[in-house]
């Protein structure tokens, strides 16, 4: 078998599932180079654990995608065979992971977003898709806590930290409209009782946010600017130094079995 | 644990003591009674097991990075799953012996400052580099595996708090190695290139871990007061002919050579090994190895980019308390 890319086809449940599956793996991977470098030894601890539930998560919806496709691929040809343009994770969560301030606000504003999503997902006509939901809704809801005890405690912490914090969430808060955008292949799956309609989590993930982020001394910013374009392949130049090294082995030695 | 070939004799500091007190103390060591935080002993077996424990605890720590080397490149996702959670379970290793130290009197953070300037060691088996993802199966199965050999005689060690977080410790560690086998099994099944890449892991490896012994028992200064004290059981030598006589047979099954040529079977069939090269240990203990510096630098980054974040968590603390008080006096 050789190193290049392979084709998927991108049947809208199978890019569904794949969009969901990349977001974890993605997520799970960025959390996973803290793995020995945390400010501390318990967040050594937590972020690994967070980024084992991920990428988790991105195993068995991969592992669906493969078998909705139905055309020989798996957990890790769609992982490590797909170029950038092929990914469809959101931006955010390929966003480099900066200081503990900017990771653990894309955190937040990723799982205060994931947790409402699967909780929704877990009544999915889609027996599998419903399933996972219920495994990942227990799993972000304990990452939705983790993540907002951190937003208070650094956000009501030293002036530096309330600093970093703010710096964090007025960087990342171009990257969070895209959650709640549904395409037309979406939409369908939407219709049948299948996908969750994002749009209406909007509600709220804001609420969610808007008392945490009160409670930090905090303030969400004005802007209304949001990047979009990691849904279909046109990502930041940051996912493709990722996928580089994430994949380096399989595209290196390619078809082996490990 | 990683942390034996550290040891060097205590100073005889006992004589302060009360004669009696002590005597009592080694009568209840002799007859294996277990020692707890609050039990006296004397000062000098406080000190050697504050060292013994804290010098294991920064090892499982600094132990994280070559294997986080790996994380975000490993193979397959079910090999990033099973790297990341092993990682962390280093990671929960150090937290345990950490606190089984901090019984001892001595705060955490006082014993990672002390690794962080320097003045406390690791295990050297730490300082050398993981180039390809063999390397990650080789230290499963053979670092993993020489600290399990060490740390089944610990989980009877005299010492209440490190006998049990040795206990604990000892299962994980026996996952690892399993683990780790099926790494290096999956790579000699594999293609000839993976099998390549084994033995060179296996070759570079190979003695280095049986440095982690430490010294032998004919140079090595090992203190009598350790065994008297029941601390340790049995001697550098004792240990690395086990793990010897256990590992051959299982480099034979993935059909690796060990990089051994000299190596023979003796009547009372122990693998006899050649002789180690001892020069090599000392330069890398002395910080001479070839990851001393970046393994340091890498813990002092991430102590020092992280300040602002406990510095944050401890104000945030103190605030809330301030406020319950304030709340508790209405
Ligand atoms: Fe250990
Ligand atoms: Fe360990
Ligand atoms: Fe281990």
């Amino acid at each position: 078998m050789p190193a290049a890319n392979i084709q998927v086809s991108e049947t809208p449940l199978v890019l569904y599932a794949l969009r969901r599956a990349d977001d974890a793996l993605v997520l799970g991977h960025r959390l996973s180079e803290w793995c020995g470098h945390a400010p501390m030894m318990e967040e050594d601890m937590a972020l690994s654990n967070i980024a084992l539930d991920l990428i988790g998560q991105a195993r068995e919806l991969y592992t669906y995608a493969a078998k909705a496709e139905g055309k020989g691929n798996d957990e890790d040809k769609l992982a490590y065979l797909r170029d950038v343009r092929q990914y469809r994770n959101l931006l955010l969560v390929e966003q480099p992971n900066g200081d503990f301030a900017q990771t653990l606000v894309r955190q937040f504003f990723y799982s205060a977003f994931a947790d409402l999503y699967w909780r929704a997902m877990m009544t999915s006509r889609d027996a599998t898709l419903a399933a996972i939901a219920a495994k990942s809704e227990k799993e972000s809801a304990y990452h939705l806590r983790h993540a907002s005890e951190w937003i208070i405690r650094l956000g009501d912490g030293t002036d530096e930290s309330r600093q970093r914090a703010q710096a964090a969430i007025d960087h990342l808060w171009a990257f969070t409209g895209e959650m709640f955008a549904a395409d037309e292949g979406e939409r369908a799956l939407i219709h049948a009782g299948i996908a969750v309609d994002p749009g209406t989590l909007r509600g709220r993930w804001m609420t969610t946010l808007s008392e945490v982020v009160g409670e930090a001394t905090l303030h969400l910013p004005q802007g209304d600017w949001m990047q979009q374009g990691g849904r279909s392949g046109r990502h930041s130049e940051h996912l493709g130094h990722l996928l580089s090294e994430l994949q380096s082995m399989q595209r290196t030695f390619p078809g082996q079995t490990w | 644990m990683y942390t034996q070939a550290l040891n060097t004799a205590e100073a005889d500091d006992r004589g302060l003591e009360d004669a009696g007190r002590a005597a009592q103390f080694q009568a209840r060591i002799d007859a294996e009674e277990r020692i707890e935080p609050n039990d006296w002993m004397p000062a000098a077996y406080r000190k050697t097991l504050t060292r013994q424990i804290s010098q294991h605890a920064h090892s499982e720590i600094v132990g994280m990075l070559p294997e986080g080397n790996w994380i975000t490149r490993a193979p397959s996702l079910r090999r990033k799953a099973a790297l990341l959670a092993k990682v962390q379970d280093e990671c929960g290793h150090g937290l345990y012996l950490y606190a089984a130290a901090e019984t001892l009197g001595t705060s955490r953070e006082e014993l990672v400052d002390a690794m962080l300037a320097g003045k406390a060691k690791y295990s050297s088996i730490f300082n050398y580099p993981t180039l390809t993802w063999a390397d990650i199966g080789t230290i499963g199965w053979l670092v993993d595996g020489a600290a399990i050999m060490n740390q089944i005689p610990l989980c009877r060690c005299s010492y209440g708090p490190y006998a049990r977080a040795m206990i604990r410790v000892c299962k994980e560690e026996s996952f690892h190695q399993r683990q780790g086998y099926e790494i290096m099994l999956t790579l000699c099944r594999g293609s000839d290139e993976q099998k390549a890449m084994a033995q060179d892991a296996l070759d570079r490896w190979w003695w280095p871990v049986l440095m982690m012994f430490g010294p032998p028992d004919a140079t090595s200064q090992h203190s009598d007061t350790s065994t008297k004290w029941k601390i340790k059981r049995f001697s550098n030598d004792e240990l690395r002919q086990k793990f010897v006589d256990a590992t051959v047979p299982q480099a034979q099954y993935l059909g690796l050579a060990i990089p051994d040529p000299g190596m023979t079977r003796d009547k009372e069939g122990h693998w006899r090994y050649s002789d180690i090269d001892w020069t090599e240990f000392k330069q890398v203990l002395a910080g001479n190895g070839p990851c001393n510096r970046d393994r340091m630098a890498a813990r002092r980054k991430s102590h020092d980019e992280g300040a602002w974040v406990r510095e944050a968590a401890a104000a945030y603390a103190a605030k809330r308390a301030q406020r319950q008080t304030a709340q508790a006096a209405e």
